[in-house]
């Protein structure tokens, strides 16, 4: 990208909300299905239906909410968003327009390098999703060239949270992190999927590039059809690429929505409607406003889980874990729970990190049971660390240990005992294995004087050997150099 | 017979259902080809109800409506039964599922007779709107039932029915009521379940029975009234029952008489009856004071942008998608346009029309945002005006039935509302109730007027007990038969 | 001030309503007319009067999150203007 523009977008993001019901009626909120099985008069839109809200719905925003720190208005309201299309049982659409149910907030995200950002967003709120429409005959399944298409109302009436960004990401990648770290509080949050190959996560883009240094947006284009986190970051390069190209060639970026062709790896203008829609809000009269209850929302707030970033900020500023560690945690759940039950036992982060993603997330691959689900109990991975940190015990033998651990033996320290595994520090102890063994190795001691110095591990190996695997390897390591260098 | 006769007789085994049901579709067959209340009649339907009915009597439990044969307007959903608004896009539609109020009726024990005409949609005064059928006042043949509940109203006054179902928006039962010689009463907004009612104002709409006797209307508003959990707009407030609290005076209550509804404007003779009917109500010992409700001749503007807003927006539905008429064509944008061209009556697309401009980027503030703001200037000067008394009477309406297509200007005929709209903005509890005979000039045949009454917010019990009052005094609906003849049922 | 003339034409675009060039003359004409009626409305001081939301107030009326059966395919599909297999059928959505 040219270095004199910079790249202004925001993103929006459909995310329909796991509750067992549809927002407005009892209809079971499941995906696929037979077509038209889950719907009843009110989600079809028939004459004389009527919607009534979805508690747990609302409940579901309000928590989203609280978890960005957004603001929970006194009162709210649903408002009708007309326009015609077949996909819309009612030809309208219940949302909300001035009064949403939450405004503000910020979304911590993180890039690739461990660098903390964040991007405000102006509001979230709750709408119903439409019907989903099938294309037939123009040899491609897409809506241009069709003959005519097929309505399945399952998903018409699934409660929807839209949240919308303040247009303050500035590239594609920092997009992507935006939406990896919204998709990892909602699954914190439980409230969502956020499938975008299922269509619980939909995002539109709106990209616009302005001259570096500059504050007054530039003209933008809404991306759409963006089917994947991938998508999102090819498609946004590729538009800011585009709008690029036009200036430097004196053009104008018209406004105007285009579709990301992942095929082609490009941005087509989507067939414009002809005339903007005027959506004639107003509030809908078949539905009274909501005012959340403070206490519901003090509840709500002191029930949050941890966040996302919280866990990403502690992990990396506070125990000093590598950014691909700490992302690989937050990035599941039930294996930073574990992780962060043996931090609290143990006291030694990074241990417990090394062990749980290292040797038990083999173990857990090997076997196909999650490490949380395993035999190695909190308790006894926090003993294991404390005998590795006070070299009691050397990580080969830790290492055996933790497969037998795997495998239900149970406590390490009543291993430790019962077997003696206990490592050899006594300098004297070892000092006798050591010289048992270059005794033992006199040609191999020649080479070494010799200026061959990395046979130094094999006698190391050696005196590991000789000691049953119980020196301490690092002390084993200082002797046999000491000796062989006097 | 009175609905409160047939249910005593039907509970206590003096007549079967069976044998009601016979007698009404028997007076049906009789009058109907005169009438034409009914769009669809259900005979077989009635009969198996009636069947049930019986054999729930027999069982020894106890039905409120035992028997009663009811009309249910065609703006009412009656799970498999053709229900189409009185228009050619729903010609051919039958509902899935039941209304609330309605269901509410048939548990009680009522008997469905048939699926009365309305104004399409709900949008008229007369009934003239109806694009599937012609409905004739019984009283006056040559002259309109009112509307748009025109076809429960005439179903009543016929003797084709004992209670009449109807929905009331802007006055659309209390019309009818008063050119037919019946009680029509639109509770307090949100009384009564709207699940089910198609909509059009769904601000406005209310369901509410028409009837012979304020006792009837009492009876079947209590069954239907109360919270419904599918209508998020119906009050989850106790429901007072008012069928036992019927009055036979009005002492110690305070009549108001609305300033700037001076029935003088009505003509000399209705003027007069009038001001009997006032006459009436102090002799029963009422006090009447003078009230004011400046706002009230803003109603019909009001109305007329707040409705059809609403409307607008509620009838994209009918679009040849889902169900109802289909004209096919090449694109959907097309099928939609050509659909609702074909499907609606001039009225329902004026109304469209007029709504979707009211809410149009840039006229949404001066237009329907100014009629909602007058529409609290109109509720306020009600709450001042009951400060000052507690119950308000005037006329229902401003003429008695007229004859047809003699309203052929639309704003002429958005004038009948006059009266009855201020309420329905409100959302006060109001009834039409007989209060006398005219014979106007050209007509041979006396018509009916009625006198409306109207309530505070949750007066449901001190309307209906007032208005038995002024019934049990007066009878004037006993005075004349309907021209269609005999009575059966 | 409000115009006294609606662009019919384009309302009716809004409102997805053919009408003829009768209707779009004849509607003009009583639409003009009740606008006019409805101009009465800027007489009134509304400057501070909150727009009427509600009738009578409520706030909150909710449902639980539970399931309701829905209604069977087959009758969802009856009145269907056109069906093809489990699924409604309408024309092309883009016009040619």
């Amino acid at each position: 990208m040219n270095r004199e523009y910079e790249a202004v977008i925001g993103i929006e993001c459909h995310v329909e909300l796991k509750t067992a019901t549809k927002m407005f009626c009892g209809c079971r909120n499941e995906f696929g299905g037979e077509p038209n099985t889950k719907t009843c008069p009110v989600c079809l839109g028939m004459p004389g239906a009527l919607p009534v809200p979805n508690a747990k719905a609302i409940e579901q925003i309000v928590r989203t909410g609280l978890a960005f720190g957004s603001e929970i208005p006194a009162f709210s309201k649903f408002d009708r968003k007309n326009y015609f299309y077949p996909d819309m049982p009612k030809d309208y659409q219940i949302s909300q327009y001035d009064m949403p149910l939450t405004v503000g907030g910020v979304v911590k995200y993180w890039l690739e390098d461990g660098t903390m950002k964040q991007c405000r967003l102006t509001r979230i709120h709750l709408e119903e999703d439409t019907g989903k429409s099938t294309h037939a005959g123009s040899g491609d399944g897409r809506i241009a060239g069709s003959s005519y298409s097929l309505l399945d109302f399952n998903r018409a009436g699934v409660p929807l949270m839209e949240c919308v960004s303040e247009p303050e990401l500035h590239s594609a990648r920092d997009a992507v992190a935006y939406l990896e770290s919204l998709r990892r509080t909602l699954l914190a949050l439980e409230v969502s999927d956020v499938k975008m190959e299922e269509g619980s996560l939909r995002c539109d883009a709106n990209v616009s590039i302005r001259p570096a240094g500059t504050t007054q947006l530039g003209t933008k284009s809404e991306i759409k059809n963006m089917n994947s986190f991938r998508s999102v970051e090819r498609a946004i390069a590729s538009e800011i690429a585009r709008q690029t190209k036009i200036l430097d060639s004196g053009g104008r970026v018209v406004q105007e929505t285009r579709g990301w062709d992942e095929l082609h790896g490009v941005t087509h203008p989507m067939r414009s409607k002809e005339e903007a829609h005027d959506y004639r809000y107003f509030p809908d009269p078949d539905l009274v406003p909501l005012a959340v209850a403070r206490e519901d929302v003090e509840r709500w707030k002191s029930e949050l889980p941890t966040m996302p970033w919280q866990r990403f900020e502690r992990y990396t500023a506070q125990y000093g874990l590598a950014v691909n560690a700490a992302a690989q945690l937050v990035d599941n759940l039930t294996l930073a729970g574990y992780f962060d039950a043996v931090v609290a036992r143990s006291g030694n982060p990074q241990q417990s990190s090394n062990f749980v993603l290292g040797e038990l997330s083999r173990l857990a691959n090997d076997t196909a049971v999650d490490v949380a689900d395993s035999k190695v109990t909190i308790e006894h991975l926090a003993e294991l660390i404390s005998l590795v940190e006070s070299k009691r015990i050397n990580s080969k033998i830790a290492k055996e240990l933790l497969s037998r651990m795997w495998e239900g033996a149970g406590s390490p320290n009543a291993i430790v005992e019962r077997e003696g595994l206990a490592q050899t520090s006594d300098p004297s102890a070892v000092e006798r294995f050591v010289d048992e063994v270059l005794a033992a190795n006199e040609n191999v001691v020649a080479d070494y004087k010799a200026g061959k110095v990395n046979v130094l591990g094999f006698l190391v190996g050696q005196v590991m050997k000789a000691s049953r695997g119980k020196a301490d390897p690092a002390l084993a390591n200082e002797l046999v150099k000491q000796k062989l260098s006097s | 017979m009175t609905a409160a006769e047939i249910a005593r007789d039907v509970s206590a085994g003096r007549v079967s259902a069976a044998e009601v049901t016979a007698a009404t579709l028997a007076q049906v067959e009789a009058v109907e080809g005169e009438v034409g209340a009914y769009l669809t009649v259900l005979g077989e339907l009635a009969r198996s109800c009636a069947a049930r009915v019986d054999e729930r009597i027999a069982a020894g439990e106890h039905l409120a409506l035992a028997g009663v044969p009811i009309a249910v307007k065609d703006n009412m959903c009656l799970e498999g039964t053709r229900t189409t608004c009185g228009s050619k896009i729903l010609e051919g539609w039958i509902a899935p599922y039941t209304a609330t109020a309605v269901a509410r009726l048939l548990a009680a024990g009522a008997i469905p007779i048939g699926k009365a005409n309305c104004d399409e949609f709900a949008m008229g005064s007369s009934c003239e709107n109806s694009a599937l059928g012609v409905t004739r006042n019984p009283y006056d043949l040559s002259r309109v039932p009112g509307g748009s509940s025109g076809g429960s109203a005439a179903a009543v006054a016929a003797y084709e029915a004992a209670i009449g179902l109807g929905s009331d928006t802007g006055g659309s039962i209390r019309e009818p009521a008063a050119f037919c010689n019946l009680v029509g009463f639109k509770p307090t907004y949100g009384r009564v379940s709207r699940y089910g009612l198609i909509a059009f104002a769904s601000s406005l709409d209310q369901i509410g029975p028409l009837a012979r006797t304020v006792e009837d209307a009492a009876l079947t508003y209590d069954i239907m009234a109360g919270y419904d959990p599918m209508d998020a707009t119906s009050l989850d407030r106790p429901v007072e029952r008012t069928a036992d609290s019927l009055r036979t005076d009005l002492a110690g209550l305070r009549i108001g008489l609305v300033r700037e509804f001076d029935t003088k404007a009505l003509g000399e003779r209705s003027d007069a009856l009038y001001r009997a009917a006032y006459r009436d109500l102090e002799r029963l010992g009422a006090e009447l004071v003078e009230v004011s409700l400046p706002t009230a001749d803003y109603g019909l503007a009001t109305y007329y942008l707040i409705a059809p807003a609403e409307c607008s927006s509620n009838l994209a539905r009918f679009d040849g998608v889902r169900y109802g008429l289909r004209v096919e064509s090449n694109d959907v944008r097309a099928m939609y346009d050509e659909t609702r061209a074909a499907g609606f009556g001039p009225e329902v697309k004026r109304r469209i029309l007029i709504g979707t401009y009211a809410l149009s980027s840039g006229y949404y503030d001066a237009y329907y945002v100014r009629a909602q703001k007058a529409r609290t200037l109109i509720a306020r000067d009600f709450e001042r005006a009951f400060a000052e008394c507690d119950l308000i009477a005037c006329p229902a309406a401003s003429c008695p039935a007229f004859e047809f297509n003699a309203k052929g200007d639309p704003y002429s005929m958005y004038l009948m509302d006059y009266y009855t709209i201020p309420m329905s903005l409100a959302g006060l509890p109001a009834l039409s109730v007989p209060c006398g005979w005219t014979t106007p000039d050209g007509s041979n045949l006396p018509l009916p007027i009625g006198l409306q009454l109207c309530a505070p917010l949750f007066g449901e019990k001190l309307l209906l007990g007032g208005a038995a009052a002024y019934e049990r005094a007066t009878n004037f609906a006993l005075a004349h038969p309907p021209q269609t003849g005999a009575v059966r049922a | 001030m409000t115009p006294d003339t609606i662009d019919i034409g384009y309302v009716a675009k809004l409102a997805r309503i053919a009408l003829t060039d009768d209707e779009i003359e004849r509607f003009s004409k009583e639409l003009g007319e009740l606008l006019g009626h409805v101009r009465a409305l800027e007489e009134l001081d509304t400057s501070s009067v909150p727009a009427t939301a509600q009738v009578v107030e409520s706030r909150n009326v909710l449902r639980e999150d539970v399931e309701r059966p829905c209604l069977d395919r087959e009758v969802v599909l009856e009145g269907a203007p056109q069906r093809q297999g489990g699924f409604f059928r309408v024309p092309r959505i883009i016009a040619q």
